[in-house]
């Protein structure tokens, strides 16, 4: 390995080759630059700015799409590098479950033009339904995991990784964390590279896994991962940083700069790839330091491994499995280990800090949905998606979450099991194209007596507004085919299907009973578009007539944010006003208000 | 930073030795900007960082979207200076904490470095629906109730800063964001010059005046805050709780006139309403009962009334109102 100096100052750097980047955009750059063709990815947090960003370039370079969802994102990946081509696909941690089948099948046939899946984390579930950790999955299917550690790594590894892919003739994963995703830092970028498409090459052997293929090749995989242990025991992603011998660090991805900020001077190998792993050079660093730890971010892959090895190492004994990792809790870790001296606890002024949890915009179509869901009093099978924040006061609105896709599944369950309330499924737009489609076959096929409440929003709102098949749009915003979602159900063999505006309250409650009272599979499509995405919409605030005002709170009950309490009371209990800069004029309020004292702003001079 | 050069022709490495560490550099300048969704943190932060690169640091700036848009906290960390590690700033070494929204300036306190942090505020609130919620009478608003004497007294240096109505008096209220950088400027090394020169390029161009005016009263304000003797109170008005009485809550429910319609039992915010075998309306938890009225008020046949025997007064003095 070279040896690269440590500390080269931006400005020894040609300015026009430096860019402020996010962790994910830098992936996307690292693969424009390696000459990626074909690209996929169903948006999720944090890794939905990667396709965003590759979109940026130039469309003769790559074609980049939203698939409906992870699965086909990546098969439409594999099928590109069947084709010769590099091809990118990408996905939030929990994305991969869902691409699992074919990313284990994959991991078999190899790749032809260089295949590479980006795949983010989220340990600390800043935005997600579990923290698991992707560096499994590569242990799992054999196949290489990067982990960069910084922007500028997330360009170089991503470019080194489609090498990687062809070299080795296998699918690699690029593994980011929400940290990495979304910290800007300048980076070094550089040209693209254009790699001739390779063709299509036939061999059948390697591409068609039927049993007897996929034995011979599960026997290719076993000798890929000595090759590429072989590899890494030189490759200079790894990199070994001496220092004090009394202990060393083993660590990988977005824990380095945390270890380098508590430790500055510490001897350190730092891993490239986490998995798999050269064991001469685990051994060697091992030997060259007394005491071993692993630092980790989720689970102990690295630790494990050097255990069996028969190495011994230090790690979760100090540092959790579980959340994310900041240098306080690499210090205090360090500092049990009795490597760094305990620190004086600072004078903190111990405020109970303000609970903000996230809430349904102003004016938010799926409020009143969730309004009227409450008032049936059924049983809700809930989805995932911006209505999973109905869960919450003051709406309680659902009872379930599990994955995207299960909640018209797990209806069909609650009622075949007897459920004594009626039972609903509410699955939103992007999410029912997504993995919803199949449940509500198998609910017409198995005659299940559940109502099915499809919120279109027109847009996957949650993850910050991506279109998707149903709002006829495409990823570059040109015009595309528009899913017609009454003609889809009725097509799987719904027989009652409505379209509700859910801004009309009084309908919505109505038809939802109707719904109800219906025997078998009911679906009711709410419609209304997203009042944040794709554009923003301002309408003309109300506002409320003080005096009138008896304080009941039955607006309240809608958990509006531009709704809060005045000064005035009545009762006890405070009258409600209304903030005229973030209300946008929905009039649910009005509709529910005891006494009809909330009228158009404009009308009331006050 | 040290890189290891993977580009296509270093696929191939040489046997792994060891090489140097990084020796321990200066301390990064460490700046944390915090506030609600929707109010411009992260413009904020990129302007900083921006111009923090320009001046050839090596530049941070870390933070964490997604729930952030739906109203919920946001914050972006910039660290910038010859050498960088964690893009996160360790707990009690912030020097500088810039916040749009009061409660936020609040939580973010124990970041702040305790003998020498700066802490720059807008006294703007914003008060959650969940700060809402009680529907007792009396009851309180769930809102931070320090006052910006008391954060000043316990920070090296603060400063509470009415910046949301200073930019609705320039005619945008959106450029609040923009004060509370001019504020922030005199904190740093960078000229106002610069500041205004990166300004431009993160606000949209027909607001380019109007936020240069922002920052420039932002900047001036502070000045004069740092000179001026007395210690006059940056207005943060409190919304006051409600007298508790100590209301006594008694539904009469009359069943012969409830036909079993369940509107009351659906809309009841406390769910404590329910059906019994008979399908007649009855209170089914009393405790979790607010009085708030809502059943009654609803209810198409006046099946349900609500006493709240101390506030009969109060009712008698509403507009319209006859019994
Ligand atoms: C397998 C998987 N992929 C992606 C995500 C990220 N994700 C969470 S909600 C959501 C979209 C929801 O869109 P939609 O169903 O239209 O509801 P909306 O947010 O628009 O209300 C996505 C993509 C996830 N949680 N799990
Ligand atoms: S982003 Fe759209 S769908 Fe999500 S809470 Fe806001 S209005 Fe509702
Ligand atoms: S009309 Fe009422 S419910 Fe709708 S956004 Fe305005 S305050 Fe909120
Ligand atoms: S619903 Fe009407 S009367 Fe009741 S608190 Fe709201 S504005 Fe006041
Ligand atoms: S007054 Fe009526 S609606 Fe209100 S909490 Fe009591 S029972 Fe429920």
């Amino acid at each position: 390995m070279q040896a690269v100096p440590e500390t080269a100052a931006p400005t020894q750097l040609r300015a026009k080759d430096v860019r402020p980047l996010t962790g994910n955009e830098a992936i996307a750059r690292g693969a424009w630059e390696a000459g990626v063709r074909v690209a996929a990815a169903y948006p999720g947090t944090p890794s939905t700015e990667i396709m965003e960003s590759l979109a940026g370039y130039p469309v003769e370079d790559v074609h980049a799409q939203w698939s409906t969802n992870e699965k086909v994102a990546l098969d439409v990946a594999i099928g590109a590098s069947f084709a010769g081509s590099r091809a990118l696909a990408s996905m939030k941690h929990v994305g991969l479950n869902v691409a699992a089948d074919a990313f284990m099948s994959q991991a078999y046939i190899g790749a032809n033009g260089g295949l590479v899946l980006a795949v983010c984390d989220d340990p600390g579930i800043h935005s997600s339904q579990n923290e698991q950790d992707t560096r499994i999955y590569g242990q799992f299917a054999t196949v290489p995991v990067l982990e960069p550690s910084d922007a500028q790594e997330a360009l170089d590894f991503t470019r080194l990784a489609f090498d990687l892919s062809e070299k080795f003739d296998t699918m690699v994963i690029v593994r980011g964390t929400t940290r990495l995703a979304h910290t800007r830092s300048p980076v070094v970028i550089g040209a693209r590279t254009e790699y001739p498409s390779r063709g299509f090459l036939e061999n059948p052997a390697k591409n068609v896994m039927i049993p007897a293929h996929a034995r011979h090749r599960h026997a290719a995989v076993l000798e890929r991962e000595a090759k590429l242990k072989q590899y890494l025991e030189t490759a200079p992603v790894n990199r070994w940083e001496t220092g004090d011998a009394s202990f060393g660090v083993i660590t990988a991805g977005t824990c380095y700069p945390y270890v380098r900020e508590v430790l500055p001077g510490a001897s350190v190998l730092k891993l490239g790839a986490s998995w798999p792993l050269p064991e001469g050079l685990l051994r060697r660093y091992c030997e060259s330091v007394e005491r071993v730890f692993v630092v980790e971010e989720l689970e102990p892959v690295i630790e494990k491994e050097l255990r069996a090895l028969g190495i011994k190492v230090e790690g979760k004994q100090f540092f959790p499995r579980a959340g994310e990792f900041s240098p306080e809790i690499l210090r205090a870790g360090f500092e049990r280990a009795g490597v760094l001296e305990p620190r004086a606890e600072g004078r903190g002024w111990a405020l109970e800090p303000l609970a903000r949890p996230p809430v349904l915009c102003a004016g938010c179509p799926h409020t009143s949905s969730f309004m009227a869901v409450r008032a049936s009093g059924a049983r809700v099978a809930g989805d995932i998606g911006c209505y999973t924040l109905a869960c919450l006061d003051p709406l309680r609105g659902l009872d379930t979450t599990v994955a995207m896709g299960s909640s018209i599944g797990n209806a069909i369950g609650m009622s075949k099991a007897g459920d004594t309330k009626p039972v609903m499924a509410t699955i939103g737009d992007s999410t029912f194209l997504h993995a919803g489609i199949p449940g509500l076959i198998d609910a017409v096929y198995n005659q299940a007596n559940i109502t099915v409440l499809l919120l279109d929003n027109h847009i996957t709102a949650m993850t910050g507004g991506q279109e998707h098949p149903g709002t006829g749009k495409t990823l570059r915003g040109e015009e595309a085919p528009k899913v017609d979602y009454e003609a889809l159900v009725r097509a799987i063999g719904v027989t009652w299907v409505r379209t509700v505006d859910s801004y009309d309250l009084a309908q919505t409650y109505q038809t939802l009973r109707e719904a109800i009272a219906h025997r078998g599979v009911s679906v009711i499509i709410s419609n209304r578009p997203c009042v944040l995405d794709p554009v923003k919409i301002k309408g003309p605030p109300l506002a409320i007539v003080n005096a009138q005002c008896n304080a009941c709170q039955s607006c309240m009950n809608l958990g509006c944010p531009a709704l809060t309490w005045g000064a005035d009371t009545f009762e006890g209990r405070h009258k409600v006003k209304i903030d005229q800069s973030l209300c946008i004029g929905c009039t649910l309020c009005a509709q529910v208000c005891t006494v009809d004292c909330i009228k158009p702003a404009a009308t009331l001079t006050q | 930073m040290s890189r290891p050069t993977a580009s296509t022709s270093s696929i191939e490495g040489e046997p792994l030795r060891p090489t140097a560490s990084a020796a321990k550099a200066r301390e990064p300048m460490n700046v944390l900007i915090v506030g609600v969704g929707g109010q411009g943190v992260i413009m904020v932060s990129k302007a900083l960082a921006s111009l923090a690169q320009s001046k050839g640091y090596q530049v941070k700036q870390s933070e964490v979207h997604g729930m952030a848009k739906r109203g919920g906290t946001v914050f972006s960390h910039v660290r910038f200076g010859p050498q960088v590690w964690s893009p996160t700033i360790p707990k009690g070494e912030a020097d500088i904490l810039v916040a749009l929204e009061w409660a936020e300036g609040l939580r973010w306190l124990p970041f702040l470095k305790a003998e020498t942090g700066i802490f720059i505020c807008d006294t703007k609130r914003i008060v959650p629906p969940f700060a809402c919620l009680n529907r007792r009478p009396g009851a309180p608003l769930r809102y931070s109730r320090e006052t910006p004497a008391e954060v000043r007294a316990h920070v090296a240096e603060g400063y509470a800063i009415d910046a949301t109505r200073m930019a609705e008096e320039l005619g945008n209220e959106r450029a609040a964001n923009v004060v509370l950088i001019g504020a922030l400027s005199t904190a740093l090394e960078f000229s106002a010059a610069d500041w205004e020169q990166a300004l431009a390029q993160f606000v949209p161009k027909k607001t380019i005046a109007v936020n240069l005016d922002a920052f420039r009263l932002g900047r001036n304000w502070i000045e004069e805050e740092r000179t001026a003797v007395d210690d006059a109170e940056a207005p943060l008005a409190h919304i006051p709780a409600p007298a508790a009485a100590p209301y006594n809550v008694r539904l009469e429910i009359t069943p012969a006139w409830c036909k079993s319609c369940d509107i009351c039992v659906k809309l009841c915010p406390e769910r404590c309403l329910r059906l019994n075998q008979e399908r007649i309306v009855e209170l089914a938890q009393p405790e979790k009962c607010t009085g708030c009225r809502l059943c009654e008020l609803l209810c198409p046949d006046f099946a349900i009334r609500v006493h709240l025997d101390a506030v009969a007064k109060e009712v008698a003095a509403m507009p319209g109102a006859k019994a």
